[in-house]
């Protein structure tokens, strides 16, 4: 099983392949649609590298489920994710950082849950 | 004019790599219009050949029963370009695919001369979505390539019969 630096090496360089961005830029707490520039596209870009370079499946659900919070309209308050759909968010997305976006949980800071480190996270959980 | 940008299949090996011709010709607008007093085939016409031959490729895994739309080039190379009267010569590999799309590699060659190289990302559209385009891909596709499906495994050298 790879270190948790090889991965992030690994992942690392898939996102300068996929993003065009430089090594210095990628950092764990980067976030992949605001400070590397990512477009909902470049994820099945990323995916594809990702299992080429690691050599396993990743299902697209697994790292990003979609529409979590439009699964229950009790998830959702005013724009706001309800204790019941931060409950939900975390036990469908274990490897992100949900604590964090519990502080202010409001549905458009949602893409802000997809790090460089929830990738690593996702990562080392699967090739454990 | 209609939007083919490859004139035949050569070779056709089902969800892994398929080879096309496109032949370049004086009479072509717009090999004129591109750099006029230098008729050259442009750049991104071989990237649509290129991806149409790709396009094909991934959608013919699944019987194209799902709109095929280019969703991304992550890379692609140019090294020379190529001038009325040759062959380019499409080659694409499929290295990926999945629910949501595919990615290939392709490169473009005239003879043993290398024209373009890199990779092409696809994703597939559901024709019901808000918004989506309705291509009737399938006749698209059969309009195109009549008969070339049909040709035989790499290496076979017999032209489709039509």
């Amino acid at each position: 099983m790879p270190s948790r630096d090889e991965i992030f090496e690994k992942v690392r360089d898939t996102l300068c392949d996929a993003l065009g961005v430089d090594e210095d830029e990628v950092k764990e707490s980067s976030t992949l649609f605001g400070d590397l520039g990512a477009e909902s596209i470049d994820i099945l870009d990323i995916l594809f590298r990702l299992e080429k370079g690691f050599g396993i499946k990743i299902p697209r659900s697994e790292l990003l489920p979609e529409n979590v919070t439009a699964a229950d309209p009790n998830f959702v308050a005013n724009g706001v994710l309800t204790p019941a759909g931060v409950a939900e968010l975390k036990a469908k997305m274990p490897h992100a950082d949900i604590d964090s976006f519990a502080k202010d949980p409001r549905v458009e800071k949602l893409p802000d849950l997809l790090t460089v480190k929830m990738v690593v996270n996702f990562l080392e959980s699967k090739l454990a | 004019m209609r939007w083919m940008w490859v004139d035949r299949f050569v070779e056709f090996e089902s969800g892994k790599r398929a080879v096309s011709i496109k032949n370049v010709s004086l009479a072509e607008e717009h090999l004129h219009d591109h750099f006029p007093g230098f008729p050259v085939m442009p750049h991104s016409l071989i990237l649509e050949g290129l991806a149409q031959t790709g396009g094909i490729l991934l959608g013919e895994t699944h019987q194209f029963s799902q709109v095929v739309i280019l969703a991304k080039v992550p890379r692609m190379t140019f090294h020379s370009y190529v001038t009325p009267g040759e062959t380019l010569t499409y080659r694409v590999t499929l290295e990926d695919v999945n629910a949501d799309g595919g990615m290939v590699s392709a490169s473009a060659k005239v003879g043993e001369r290398l024209v373009a190289d890199g990779e092409i990302l696809f994703a597939h559209v559901n024709p019901d979505q808000p918004g989506a385009v309705r291509v009737d891909q399938k006749s698209f596709v059969f309009e195109l390539l009549r008969g070339v499906l049909d040709v035989g495994k790499a290496g076979d050298p017999s032209l489709p019969t039509v």
